[in-house]
């Protein structure tokens, strides 16, 4: 990042800069207190915190609201933990990712390199699935999924996902090789590729910022959706309604430790994204919109 | 029947035709140039050779196979695109060898092919790098070597050196012109620029606005144009072109133009059959070169007419002295030696080699042949 932002800073003296970097300290404080609130009290034993101090750090360190969270824990009415629903969230969140990127990336190369009439308007209804509000189209996607006999299942899930995830990544994937050279297609045309080949060998192969905006943002959005998951679940509820059941109890002892610790479990696969692929994702962000 | 043969093709986007019968026959061997201003419908013709893009009349054959409709691949056809068109993933060799491997040629054979081609562009020890390590000759070379590793019967070149800044756009077209010698392949290539069509051809199709208007050897494009378009597009600086009237005197054709003082000038006409111009206008041209000091003139010219001028602008460009003067209300450019004594505002004596002069029709701008 060093390299691609130098010689765009602006110029400023000493002291604005250190007025600057101590405001910014202050906001990241500001945002990284929550997180601390959670990580301290995840580590506590329950008497602690309801005892009172919530800014505390640990009098005895603990792992065990960890350990419940992920395996023992009452979810509903079975004490599983969230270790079920945390593999069901994988396995939801891996092929709809998958998939909707490559979709995405077949309907980019084929809006911008193989044109054909109506291409722009089809491209336009495509876009309506971003804008399209989640709660409008619960009742019709139920039914079509219990007349294809996926209601409740992951698989389910997987193609409501794809379903409303293909246009993001279509306009990712459009906007981006539409700076690609066409001269390039026509090039490996004449070298005798055919669609497929130059897709693969050609296209692809200089996709990789716009593919990691394409995965960071499916994925994040496929795990953290709630609506679907708690709507068309079923038996394979998703990580993010496991938490709600876990969090929204109404019997027993609030276990807030527990909580806790389930939340920052539940956030941590987007964080991981995040902080290993972020900064190709700002950079992938202005791939399309600045020239070169 | 040609090499590559074009015949009667035309092209349509919608209602609107933007070839009209384009005809030429190509020989093996021949290094034609397409060339013409931008919009004249020379590089949607190379694109209908390549098979990019349709052709909505007509035919285009190769080796006497009928191409329409045939998959670009499968017309054993290489292009040089204006851009290069580097695969920005592969490395030098990669690109070179990626059509012979899409064909299915084996690995031992395409790297025969490769090395061949690698030493005869002096490429060898480029290539394990990829297009963004090179220098824009050095693409350029690549992008050549990648159209002739695969041996093809025509290429096809795209504007391949208008990327490329001054010096090294002289040096690669000498390179392609020596190219074209050792190898003798057949090549069609697309240009603007009046002076690479002259240098690399063997034969010129000047366009413009969808026709070809002359089809014809460098020479010929050059000493007879068939128009006025041809005329003024080819050649730099354009060939003068003055209003003139024709008077015959005892039979012997001459050119009434006039001078910068109002003065009447006659220049006798080397072409003879004029009769039935006696008395009507004409547009005459005269090449820079061809308009000299008297001493400057070709010594192998039948005709040298003289007249007294003044000097508007002298302009020393090292090798060559132009010198600008007025006749009949138009500036004319005049090419002389570098150390010819010339000074603005000066008379200056002007010599005509008329037998380099070309009159035109002033309504149709045909050429008045002899």
């Amino acid at each position: 990042m060093s390299i691609a932002t130098q010689g765009t800073d602006v110029n400023t003296g000493k002291i604005a800069r250190t007025f600057i970097y101590l405001v910014l300290l202050v906001f990241a404080l500001f945002y990284l207190l929550p997180f601390f609130v959670m990580v301290v009290n995840s580590l506590k034993p329950l008497d602690e915190i309801t005892g009172g101090n919530m800014m505390a750090l640990p009098d005895k360190w603990t792992i065990q609201p960890w350990l419940s969270a992920w395996s023992s824990a009452q979810i509903g009415v079975e004490p599983t933990g969230l270790k079920p629903y945390f593999v069901n969230s994988i396995l939801m969140v891996v092929p709809a990712v998958a998939i909707s990127t490559f979709l995405g990336a077949l309907n980019g190369y084929v809006l911008t390199k193989w044109r054909f009439r109506g291409d722009t308007i089809l491209f336009g209804l495509l876009l309506f699935s971003c804008f399209i509000p989640f709660q409008i189209v619960l009742i019709p996607m139920a039914t079509i999924l219990g007349k294809i006999g996926l209601a409740g299942t992951i698989p389910g899930l997987v193609l409501v996902h794809v379903v409303y995830g293909v246009g993001f990544t279509t306009l990712y994937y459009r906007n981006y090789y539409a700076a690609f050279p066409t001269e390039l297609v026509r090039a490996a045309m004449m070298d005798g590729a055919g669609f497929f080949r130059i897709f693969w060998r050609i296209m692809l192969p200089v996709s990789g910022p716009i593919t990691v905006v394409s995965v960071i943002w499916q994925f994040t959005n496929v795990w953290n959706d709630f609506l679907f998951g708690a709507s068309f679940g079923g038996q394979s509820q998703p990580m993010t309604v496991a938490l709600n059941n876990l969090v929204q109890s109404s019997t027993g002892v609030k276990e807030y430790n527990v909580h806790f610790a389930g939340a920052i479990l539940a956030a941590l696969p987007t964080l991981l994204v995040y902080i290993v692929a972020g900064r190709y994702f700002v950079r992938g962000l202005m791939a399309g919109s600045v020239k070169g | 029947m040609g090499f590559l043969d074009i015949s009667n093709v035309t092209k349509s986007y919608g209602n609107v035709e933007v070839l009209h019968q384009v005809d030429i026959k190509v020989e093996e061997g021949e290094f034609l140039v397409l060339v013409g201003p931008s919009g004249c419908g020379k590089s949607t013709l190379l694109n209908m050779i390549a098979g990019l893009e349709g052709i909505t009349s007509g035919d285009i054959s190769i080796k006497g196979r009928v191409m329409n409709g045939v998959h670009p691949s499968n017309r054993n056809i290489a292009m040089v695109f204006q851009s290069y068109a580097l695969y920005p993933n592969m490395t030098v060799g990669q690109n070179m060898t990626f059509g012979l491997e899409m064909h299915g040629v084996e690995k031992s054979k395409r790297d025969v092919a490769l090395k061949d081609v690698a030493k005869l562009l002096q490429l060898d020890q480029l290539l394990d790098r990829k297009p963004g390590q090179l220098s824009g000759g050095q693409r350029q070379r690549v992008a050549m070597g990648r159209a002739l590793v695969r041996d093809p019967d025509v290429f096809l070149f795209d504007e391949p050196l208008s990327n490329l800044d001054a010096k090294l756009r002289v040096d690669m077209r000498t390179e392609i012109k020596k190219l074209h010698e050792k190898l003798k392949t057949t090549i069609v290539y697309v240009t603007h620029d009046q002076i690479e069509a002259l240098t690399l051809s063997t034969r010129i199709a000047v366009m413009n606005g969808g026709y070809v208007q002359q089809l014809g050897t460098p020479k010929e494009i050059y000493d007879t144009p068939a128009n006025l378009f041809v005329a003024t597009f080819m050649g730099s600086p354009a060939m003068n072109v003055l209003p003139a009237k024709v008077s015959m005197v005892d039979g012997v054709p001459y050119a009434q133009i006039i001078d910068g003082e109002g003065q009447p000038v006659s220049l006798r006409f080397s072409q003879e059959n004029m009769e039935d111009w006696d008395g009507k206008d004409i547009l005459l041209g005269i090449r820079p070169e061809a308009l000299t000091d008297p001493e400057g003139a070709d010594r192998k010219s039948t005709n040298i007419a003289t007249f007294h001028n003044a000097i508007d602008v002298t302009e020393p460009a090292g090798s060559d002295t132009f010198v600008t003067t007025t006749l009949g209300d138009a500036d004319v450019i005049a090419r002389m030696r570098a150390d010819t004594d010339v000074a603005s505002g000066q008379m200056f004596e002007f010599a005509v080699n008329m037998d380099k002069a070309v009159a035109f029709d002033p309504v149709t701008e045909q050429r008045i042949a002899p």
